[in-house]
């Protein structure tokens, strides 16, 4: 390896096998107080549903749970070691208050049927996020049911053909951009509507003209993302929405990109009738290596009627409550009232910030992302000139002729210490970078960043194989992942 | 702003290196009009000590000290200390999903291991990484069932959890999935009879809960029997994960969708959540959600990837499996330590407990008001029918910061006067005498003296 990168080192860690493969009869790590009622006999209160074994279930002491799991973490890569631009997925800086907050005794320990007279606290934080989305978003209500974005996809449009159904014809397919993110065409699907692709331009914009001739009738919504996926925010927005608007369609916004708007501009103020937002992106809840997500869905006031029940009202005396009889709602999305804990963090993440936080943070966001264009421009092919927001999307052409690919490429920054962006998305762009880094990175950080890149460049002209059998540092190589599909081993079975 | 690492100079040297003079040349790109002008009208940035101080008041208009007998698909159990102590490690807290397997093998071992104890602990072949919760868990099994079984129809116990039946129809409406619903016989179990003249050769899959809504064992073998003879397939809904130390799971199911909570969740006002689906082997190819599974990298090193993608949204697009992208990793992370904890013998002796609690529990109230469907075998929870309206009850044991059963009026009018009540190891003996005793005093307040002896014994 031709390069020592300023930001990492190799250090030692910990080998560890599975849990099972420590496990042995007898160990323990749980102690249940004395019972206070009366033993029981299991056969008679049970009887043939009575189970007799757990299996391979594991036995292991509290130590051994500790190491295992500490091992098991230094494993991974994550925002609180270091930039992690993951194009689309917002990796920012996750508050510690958020979390303490979240575990509150009262807040962590409410049952969601706990009588509403005990759950004013939850209610009024419930009550008060809402009020704040709305005002960031523009729209007019919320709900917050949905659990993910992608639930928040299927709900959003759930409204809007039950807005559609309303007025006597439901109609029949909805437009996504060929750069939209895979649960936008997945989500319509649901919902039992045609996917009709719509073509970008050569500004990387839906295509005024393909747009204009595709609308028709039979057109319930555009899903827009935007700015769109690739950091493209979408000029001719009030056109879109005209043009959807005069043919009786609505228009969806896929809130991913949020991080790039929020305090400078508000969806609803554009023409945006439904949207949903991810709490863990722009919000700043958790990834928790995959979820829990959180996907609010907002609305203007002709969709109101549709929203998932319950609905939190103030009522006549003054407190909060749901209101179940919702007659034209479109149902129920999800058990209780939505992923709570990521309201608690969510708001505490909105109060750390104010007005004036939350606009800072949005025009670092995109502070960053320029900083970075402006670094590896050159280096990299950049396939659409047009402004950036808060992501910039190179792509490989220049080291694909090198036989280096955008995944290659990205191996190789786990050397440098650093999580890879978003690889070979969005679909329009042949071997696409997709980096966003967040507000949360100094200029020391991407500093290193572009050197990295620049660096990765150099040793595709120069050593590509290097490029190419990257990752050096890590436990392991990369995996085998055609076996891991062909043949796949799911779960672990005890050696026979 | 204390999250922003960037000094005024910074900002300063940034943009100049971009070449623009100011940061509003950056958000040039959006049309004039539409900028925003002002200031949002939200609360203004606070101080830590504000934020932890609003919260702790949230709290307190929560009624943070009460005891409760609530359950309904949300259960209070104990959770070890070590949960928190782990998933709060920033390496799990804040990674995303582990698309980069060689710096993400601490999350992927870990999923890899929550897949195993699930199979072991369902009796199934295979599990995914989660899905959102046991609500859209059940739906989308059910919708898997639809896939592989070309049928459209599905039959579903009243039994199961109200909410859950609530969000199936949301998702059935536009999948042209016709629901129709069987109902529960006097043992407190699917009726089987209802259940065989219902399904039908269009007829996809069964939909039961066990433990039920009301606490009771279905007879799973038996449906089972019925879906399948029909060349239907059985979905089995599991909302209390506790019960599966100590009752037989349901091994004839084609698939199972579970509700984790129970396994070391906090109950946050209901969610976050972790849903699981398992099933048998053959089925995997048309399970939604992530799957992890072990490989070797080019060393021969055996290592751990996200797996049968080809069946996922950002690869299969409108013909993918679900739409379901982000899940619950860090709540399934909490299970996993859980299910670790307790392992092969402290679950067992966790579950009967929640059993003995329960059975002492139910014994207490039998004496005073009618605890339904005794006939059949349950696990923590049981309905109470009283000459009261429960709400009446209910609202006298809150006065004493009690929370009693769930009335289920709003969900089974049919019942009648009936609450829902769960005894899990949290459940003290003298929290359970002093609800029996309200209980007690309610039906002596409202039948003529003398009809019916009440237990002296119970403690007030």
């Amino acid at each position: 390896m031709r390069h020592t990168t300023p930001k990492a080192t190799r250090h030692v860690n910990q080998n560890e096998g599975l849990i099972f493969e420590k496990s042995s009869a007898g160990k323990a790590a749980w102690k249940l107080p004395p019972l206070d009622v009366p033993e029981i006999d299991v056969s008679k209160q049970l009887g043939s549903s009575q189970r007799k074994d757990l299996g391979n279930m594991p036995e292991v002491s509290e130590i051994e749970i500790i190491r295992h799991f500490t091992r098991l973490s230094t494993w991974n890569y994550a925002i609180d070691l270091g930039m992690y631009p993951l194009g689309s997925c917002t990796m920012k800086y996750n508050p510690r208050v958020n979390e303490a907050v979240a575990r509150v005794e009262g807040i962590a320990n409410a049952h969601p049927y706990q009588p509403e007279k005990i759950s004013q606290g939850a209610l009024r934080i419930i009550k008060t996020l809402s009020e704040c989305l709305i005002e960031i978003t523009g729209m007019d209500a919320i709900t917050l049911q949905p659990a993910a974005g992608a639930h928040g996809e299927m709900t959003g449009l759930l409204m809007v053909r039950a807005y559609h159904q309303s007025k006597g014809n439901a109609r029949k397919k909805i437009l996504i951009p060929d750069s939209a993110h895979g649960t936008n065409p997945a989500t319509a699907a649901m919902v039992n509507y045609a996917v009709e692709n719509l073509k970008s331009d050569s500004r990387g914009m839906v295509d005024i003209v393909s747009l204009e001739a595709q609308m028709n009738e039979d057109v319930a919504a555009l899903m827009l993302t935007n700015p769109n996926t690739l950091g493209v925010f979408e000029q001719d927005i009030h056109k879109i929405a005209d043009i959807l608007h005069a043919n009786g369609g609505l228009l969806y916004m896929d809130g991913a990109n949020m991080n790039a708007l929020v305090g400078k501009v508000r969806p609803g103020d554009f023409g945006v009738d439904v949207m949903h937002l991810n709490l863990h992106k722009t919000f700043s809840t958790p990834h928790g290596g995959g979820g829990p997500g959180s996907g609010p869905v907002a609305i203007k006031k002709s969709l109101e009627p549709f929203l998932p029940a319950p609905v939190l009202v103030t009522k006549s005396d003054g407190t909060l409550g749901f209101e179940y009889n919702r007659p034209q709602s479109v149902g129920r999305v999800r058990a209780f009232f939505g992923n709570f804990g990521m309201f608690v963090r969510a708001l505490a993440y909105i109060q750390a910030n104010g007005p004036d936080g939350l606009r800072q943070t949005t025009e670092d966001a995109v502070l960053n992302a320029n900083y970075i264009r402006k670094g590896v421009e050159g280096t990299f092919d950049l396939p659409y000139a047009t402004p950036s927001m808060h992501e910039v999307v190179f792509s490989d052409k220049l080291q694909a002729k090198k036989s280096v690919r955008t995944m290659d490429i990205a191996k190789r920054l786990i050397d440098y210490g650093f999580h890879p962006y978003t690889t070979a998305f969005p679909l329009i762009v042949p071997g696409a970078l997709m980096i966003e880094p967040t507000e949360s990175e100094s200029k020391e950080e991407l500093d290193l960043f572009v050197e990295a890149m620049k660096s990765i460049a150099a040793e595709v002209e120069e050593d590509p194989q290097t490029v190419l059998d990257a990752p050096h540092s890590t436990r392991i190589s990369r995996l085998d992942e055609t076996a891991a599909a062909r043949k796949p081993v799911l779960r672990w079975k005890p050696a026979v | 702003m204390r999250y922003l690492p960037k000094s005024p100079a910074d900002r300063e040297a940034m943009l100049k290196a971009i070449g623009l003079r100011s940061v509003d040349e950056l958000f040039a790109p959006i049309p004039a009009e539409y900028r925003l002008a002002r200031d949002l009208k939200i609360p203004r940035q606070m101080a830590e000590s504000e934020i932890v101080d609003f919260f702790r008041q949230r709290a307190r208009e929560n009624g943070e000290d009460y005891t409760s007998f609530l359950g309904a698909g949300a259960y209070f159990h104990y959770r070890p200390v070590i949960i928190d102590s782990l998933i709060s490690r920033g390496e799990f807290l804040t990674a995303y999903t582990p698309y980069q397997a060689e710096i993400s093998q601490g999350t992927l071992q870990s999923i890899f291991e929550f897949q195993t104890m699930m199979c072991e602990l369902t009796g199934m072949e295979v599990a995914n990484a989660s899905m959102y919760d046991g609500s859209t868990a059940a739906a989308e099994a059910v919708m898997m069932a639809v896939r592989l079984t070309g049928r459209r129809s599905v039959v579903v116990a009243r039994s199961l959890h109200p909410e859950y039946r609530e969000v199936l129809a949301t998702y059935a409406t536009h999948q042209g999935m016709p629901l129709s619903i069987a109902g529960c016989g006097d043992d407190g179990r699917v009726n089987s009879k209802e259940l065989e003249q219902l399904i039908t050769a269009e007829t996809a899959c069964v939909l039961v809960q066990s433990p039920n809504f009301f606490g009771t064992i279905e007879d799973v073998a038996a449906i089972a029997e019925i879906a399948q003879k029909n060349g239907a397939l059985l979905v089995v809904s599991i909302a209390e994960a506790v019960s599966l130390g100590i009752v037989e799971p349901p091994r004839q199911a084609d698939i199972v969708a579970m509700e984790a909570q129970s396994f070391g969740v906090p109950l946050g006002f209901g969610g976050p959540y972790c849903g699981v689906i398992a099933t048998r082997e053959k089925y995997v190819r048309q399970m939604p959600g992530r799957l992890v599974g072990q490989t070797v990298d080019k060393q021969g090193k055996r290592g751990f990837v996200l797996t049968l993608a080809t069946r996922e949204q950002h690869i299969r697009r409108e013909r993918a499996t679900s739409n379901i992208c982000t899940n619950q990793a860090l709540i399934a992370l909490m299970v996993n330590i859980f299910m670790t904890v307790y392992g092969k013998v402290g679950l067992k002796e966790l579950a009967k407990q929640n059993l003995a609690k329960t059975a002492y529990a139910a014994g207490q109230f039998a004496k005073h008001g009618k605890v339904l469907f005794s006939g059949s075998p349950r696990f923590n929870e049981f309905v109470v029918q009283t000459s009261e309206d429960p709400r009446v009850i209910n609202a006298r044991l809150l006065g004493h910061k009690i929370v009693g059963g769930l009335p289920l009026k709003k969900f089974y009018p049919e019942l009648g006067n009936a609450a829902l009540w769960c005894c899990t190891e949290m459940t003290t003996r003298s929290m359970i005498d002093t609800a029996v005793g309200f209980v007690a005093e309610s039906e002596r307040s409202v039948r003529p003296a003398g009809e019916e002896p009440v237990e002296e014994e119970v403690a007030r």
